[in-house]
C-alpha cells in the first residue's frame, strides 16, 4: 500500500508516531468515544468509569452547558432547556419530526433545519450535537494525553444528505477533523468481522434510540462490501417508550400533561421498557404535579402487543434490502444485532423468526459501533494496525435526482450505488431564448418531487440565448466517500462555461458555522482569532507531515530540483506558522499544494500501475507520465 | 493509464462480452485497494481529490462491466455503434405484439394479487433473457456482427425493463 508505513515485524513504530485518532458513535440516546490502544479497540470512560455519555445537553441562562448524566437527571425539572434525542432533529424541519406535541421544547421554525429556543438562546441541532462531541473530544484528549489527529463519526446508514451534512458540520463546530463519516451498521460489521474472521453474507440489524438501519454486507478476505442498505431514520427505541407512554395515558385516563409531567412519565416508560428485558412485569409509578398518582403494571405480553406494529415496520426495509441485494433469506449466514433497542426480547424473537436463525448478540450492542469506528479511524489515520489491512466499500442509501417537468423526479444516481460515485445527465432548454435554468436536487425513491426530500435549489445563469432544445446543460452529481453530494451544472454547446457548485441547503453555510464558532468562543471567553490561527497551524502541520511522509516513501518520483523546491516551500510554510498571520499561513499552504501537485499525480499513477501489472515500483521513472 | 482509458483496460481484461466475472471482482478490488479515499484520508488535498476521482472511475467501470446489458451497450459504444435508445424506438411488429402480451399478463397477475403467476412469469422471462445473452455473446465475440447485436441489445432493454416491473410487482405484493 503506497501510503502506509508498515514497520518490520518485531520492530514496532516509535510511540510518537502513533497518531491519536478516535471513533465516535453520536447516538440518539447515548454517545461513546473509542480508540485503538496496543492494537485493541477500547471505549474511553469518563472520570467515573462510565463508557456511555447520555446524549443530553442542558443550557443554563449564563450560556454554560451541562452534558450527559447530570443533564439527564435534570430533564424533568428543566425540560425546556434540556435537549434529549437531538439526533432526531438533525437536518430536519419541524414538519418532519414525529410526536412534536409530546415534546416540551419551544421550537423555532428556520429555513432548512428546526431550532430550539433555550434560556441560553436559540440553538440549532448542529450546535447541540457539537456540545456532545466537544465533551467526548475533551474526554479523549485527557485520556490519550494529546490532541486528536482526527475522528471517524458514525451516522445511521439511512441518513440522507441533509442529516449527514448536519453531522459533519457539528463535528467541525466541535473542532474535530473528520476522517470519515461511517455508516453505523458498517462500523459494527468491521468490529464483528475482524473479531470473528467472518466470511460470507451478513445482515446487520441496527435498532438504535431513534433510527433503524439494515445493511446487507458481503465479507470476503479483507473486504467489507455493502450490497444494500435500508431503514427508517425516524424509528427507534424512543418510539417504544412513546407507545408505553400512550398506553399509560389511556389506562390512567390522564388529562393533557405539563412538560415536566410528560418528561417524568416518559422517563418512567423508558425504565419500564428496560426492566422488561429481564422481567415478566414492570411497575410504572409517578406522582404528577397535580398530586395525582400513576400506578400501573405493564407485562411482557401487553408490551409486545402495543409495539408489534413498530417491529413489523422494521421488517419491511429488511425485505427490501434483501431484494436490492438480489439475495434470499437462506443466503444470509449471520445476523448481527446492534443498538440498545435490540435487547428487547420481542425484537430478537421477530428477527430470529424472520431470518430463521438465532441472531448474533455476542458483542455489546451499545459499544460495537464505537469500537468499529475506532478501528477504522486508526486505519485512516495511517497507524499500523497489527491485523491485516482491509477495504471498505459502502453505498448511498437513497437515490439522488433532479426535478423535471410536471414535478417528476429524474433519478441520476440510484440507491445502493457504491461510493464514491458520479453521474452526469444532460438537459436542455424549454423556451426560445431561455438564459437561465432552475435546478432542484432531491433525494428519495418516489416519483413525485413533493414526496422526496428537497436538498438544494440553484439557478444556472448565463446560458446564451438559443432556440428551445438547442442548449446542452450537463448536470454532474458527485457523491464522496462520506456519502455527501455536490452538484455542478455547465452549458456545453457554445463553449461558454457556467458552473455552479452547491452545498445542500440543509447544511449550514460557512458563514453560519463561523458565526456559531465565534459565539461558542465568546461564551468560553476564548479568543476566536486565536482559535482560527491555531486551526490553520494544525492544518499546515498536517499538510507538512503528509508531504514529508510521501517524499520519504517515493523519493524516486521527484528530481533534485523538485525536491529542493518542495523542501524550500515547506521551510517557508514553517516560518509563517511561527508568526500570527493566518492569511500568510494559508498562502504558504496554497504554495505547497501547488508545488506538490505533479508529485501527487505521479504517486497516484504509480499506485495504479502497481495493481495493474504487478510491475516493480522501481521501473517507474520520475516524471514519466507528465 | 489515465482516467480516459476504457473500462476493460482499467481492469486489464479482454474487450469481450463473455467475461470472467470472478476475475472482474478481484481486479476491481485490487484497484480499489490502491485508490480508495480511505487510503488517502491523511494525505494532501491533491491526493485526496485524485483518489476520489479514481475510485469513482473504478466504481463506474465495475458497475458497467458487471451487468450484461450495460456491458453490451458499452462494447457497442466502444466500437462506434450507438444504441440510439431515445431516438430509435422502431421495433418489429411481432416483437412489440409479444411485449404487449407479456405486459397484459403481468398487469393481470398484479391486479389479481397472483404471487404464484408473477413468480412463473419471472422465471420464464429470466430464462428467455439468458438465452438472448448467449446469442449476444456469439454476435459480439465470435461473429462481430455489431449491427445485429445493436438490434438484440435494444430488444433486451425492453425485456430487462419488463423483468424489473415483474420484480416491482412482486415487491409490492409482499408489502
Amino acid at each position: 500500500m503506497a501510503l502506509f508505513q508498515i514497520a518490520e515485524p518485531g520492530e514496532s513504530a516509535a510511540p510518537h508516531e502513533h497518531k491519536l485518532a478516535v471513533g465516535i458513535d453520536l447516538g440518539t440516546t447515548n454517545s461513546l468515544v473509542a480508540t485503538v490502544r496496543s492494537g485493541i479497540a477500547v471505549c474511553l470512560n469518563d472520570d467515573q468509569g462510565r463508557p456511555l455519555l447520555p446524549s443530553v445537553v442542558r443550557y443554563h441562562a449564563d450560556g454554560s452547558t451541562e452534558v450527559g448524566y447530570d443533564a439527564q437527571k435534570r430533564q424533568a425539572v428543566d425540560p425546556k432547556n434540556t435537549i434529549v434525542s437531538v439526533k432526531r432533529f438533525m437536518g430536519r424541519g419541524l414538519k418532519d419530526i414525529a410526536h412534536v406535541e409530546s415534546m416540551p421544547y419551544d421550537f423555532v421554525e428556520a429555513p432548512g433545519m428546526v431550532r430550539v429556543k433555550t434560556q441560553a438562546g436559540v440553538k440549532s441541532p448542529v450546535e447541540v450535537s457539537a456540545d456532545i462531541l466537544k465533551n467526548l473530544k475533551g474526554r479523549a484528549e485527557t485520556a490519550l494525553g494529546g490532541e486528536l489527529v482526527g475522528a471517524v463519526i458514525t451516522v445511521p446508514a439511512y441518513f440522507d444528505d441533509a442529516q449527514r451534512q448536519a453531522t459533519k458540520d457539528a463535528a467541525r463546530l466541535a473542532g474535530l477533523n473528520v476522517l470519515r463519516l461511517l455508516n453505523e451498521p458498517t462500523a459494527a460489521a468491521i468490529a464483528y468481522g475482524l473479531d470473528n474472521a467472518a466470511e460470507g453474507v451478513y445482515a446487520v440489524y441496527d435498532l438504535g434510540g431513534g433510527t433503524f438501519d439494515i445493511s446487507i454486507l458481503k465479507l470476503t478476505k479483507g473486504v467489507f462490501e455493502v450490497m444494500s442498505t435500508g431503514g427508517d431514520s425516524a424509528l427507534g427505541g424512543d418510539d417504544f417508550d412513546h407507545r408505553i407512554f400512550c398506553w399509560v395515558i389511556e389506562q390512567a385516563r390522564l388529562q393533557p400533561l405539563s412538560p415536566e409531567d410528560a418528561r417524568l412519565l416518559m422517563m418512567r416508560c423508558r425504565e419500564a421498557k428496560e426492566f422488561l428485558t429481564l422481567n415478566p412485569e414492570a411497575p410504572i409509578t409517578a406522582r404528577l404535579s397535580s398530586g395525582e398518582m400513576v400506578d400501573l403494571k405493564l407485562d411482557v405480553a401487553t408490551f409486545a402487543e402495543i409495539t408489534q406494529t413498530l417491529i413489523s415496520k422494521t421488517l419491511q426495509p429488511v425485505k427490501k434490502a434483501l431484494r436490492d441485494a438480489g439475495l434470499r433469506i437462506d443466503d444470509v449466514k449471520g445476523v448481527v444485532m446492534v443498538g440498545g433497542a435490540t435487547r428487547m426480547p420481542q425484537v430478537q424473537k421477530a428477527v430470529g423468526d424472520f431470518f430463521r436463525q438465532e441472531p448474533l448478540t455476542n458483542l455489546d450492542p451499545d459499544k460495537v459501533v464505537a469500537l468499529g469506528a475506532a478501528t477504522q479511524a486508526n486505519l485512516l489515520a495511517g497507524n499500523k494496525t497489527g491485523k491485516d489491512d482491509w477495504l471498505l466499500l459502502d453505498v448511498i442509501p437513497l437515490s439522488l435526482g433532479l426535478e423535471t417537468m410536471g414535478g417528476l423526479t429524474e433519478k441520476v444516481i440510484p440507491r445502493n450505488s457504491t461510493i464514491p460515485t458520479a453521474r452526469a445527465q444532460e438537459f436542455t432548454t424549454f423556451k426560445d431564448g431561455q438564459t437561465a435554468m432552475a435546478i432542484h436536487v432531491v433525494q428519495g425513491e418516489r416519483e413525485m418531487v413533493a414526496d422526496c426530500r428537497s436538498l438544494a435549489r440553484f439557478e444556472l445563469r448565463g446560458i446564451p440565448p438559443m432556440v428551445a432544445g438547442a442548449a446542452r446543460i450537463r448536470v454532474t452529481f458527485q457523491v464522496d466517500a462520506d456519502g455527501l453530494l455536490s452538484v455542478t451544472a455547465r452549458e456545453q454547446t457554445t463553449g461558454v462555461e457556467s458552473s455552479v457548485t452547491v452545498k445542500p441547503s440543509y447544511g449550514l453555510s460557512d458563514d453560519e458555522i463561523a458565526g456559531m464558532l465565534k459565539d461558542s468562543m465568546e461564551h468560553a471567553k476564548d479568543d476566536a482569532m486565536t482559535r482560527a490561527l491555531k486551526e490553520a497551524v494544525v492544518e499546515a502541520q498536517r499538510m507538512i507531515e503528509a508531504t514529508e511522509a510521501a517524499m520519504k516513501e517515493d523519493p524516486h518520483l521527484l528530481n533534485e530540483a523538485e525536491t529542493a523546491k518542495i523542501v524550500a516551500t515547506i521551510a517557508q510554510l514553517r516560518e509563517t506558522m511561527a508568526g500570527d498571520n493566518r492569511r500568510l499561513i494559508n498562502i504558504a499552504m496554497d504554495d505547497l499544494g501547488y508545488e506538490t501537485q505533479a508529485f501527487a499525480h505521479r504517486r497516484m499513477d504509480q499506485s495504479i500501475k502497481k495493481v495493474l501489472s504487478g510491475r516493480k515500483v522501481d521501473d517507474i521513472k520520475t516524471g514519466e507520465e507528465e | 493509464m489515465d482516467l480516459t482509458a476504457d473500462f476493460f483496460s482499467l481492469f486489464e481484461l479482454p474487450r469481450t462480452f463473455r467475461l470472467n466475472l470472478s476475475e472482474l471482482d478481484s481486479r476491481y478490488r485490487d484497484v480499489q485497494a490502491q485508490v480508495h479515499p480511505d487510503r488517502f484520508a491523511h494525505a494532501t488535498e491533491t491526493e485526496r481529490r485524485l483518489s476520489m476521482q479514481w475510485a469513482t472511475h473504478a466504481n463506474e467501470a465495475y458497475s458497467t462491466l458487471k451487468k450484461p446489458l450495460e456491458r453490451a451497450k458499452y462494447l457497442l459504444h466502444l466500437t462506434g455503434h450507438d444504441i440510439q435508445a431515445e431516438s430509435n424506438t422502431a421495433m418489429p411488429a411481432d416483437f412489440l405484439m409479444e411485449q404487449m402480451e407479456w405486459r397484459e399478463a403481468v398487469m393481470e397477475a398484479r391486479e389479481g394479487g397472483d404471487h404464484h403467476e408473477l413468480e412463473r412469469l419471472h422465471l420464464r422471462l429470466d430464462n428467455d433473457i439468458r438465452g438472448r445473452y448467449d446469442e449476444l455473446g456469439a454476435l459480439l465475440d465470435d461473429a462481430q456482427d455489431f449491427a445485429l447485436a445493436t438490434d438484440r441489445v435494444r430488444r433486451l432493454m425492453f425485456l430487462e425493463k419488463l423483468l424489473f416491473e415483474i420484480d416491482d410487482a412482486l415487491a409490492s405484493l409482499e408489502e
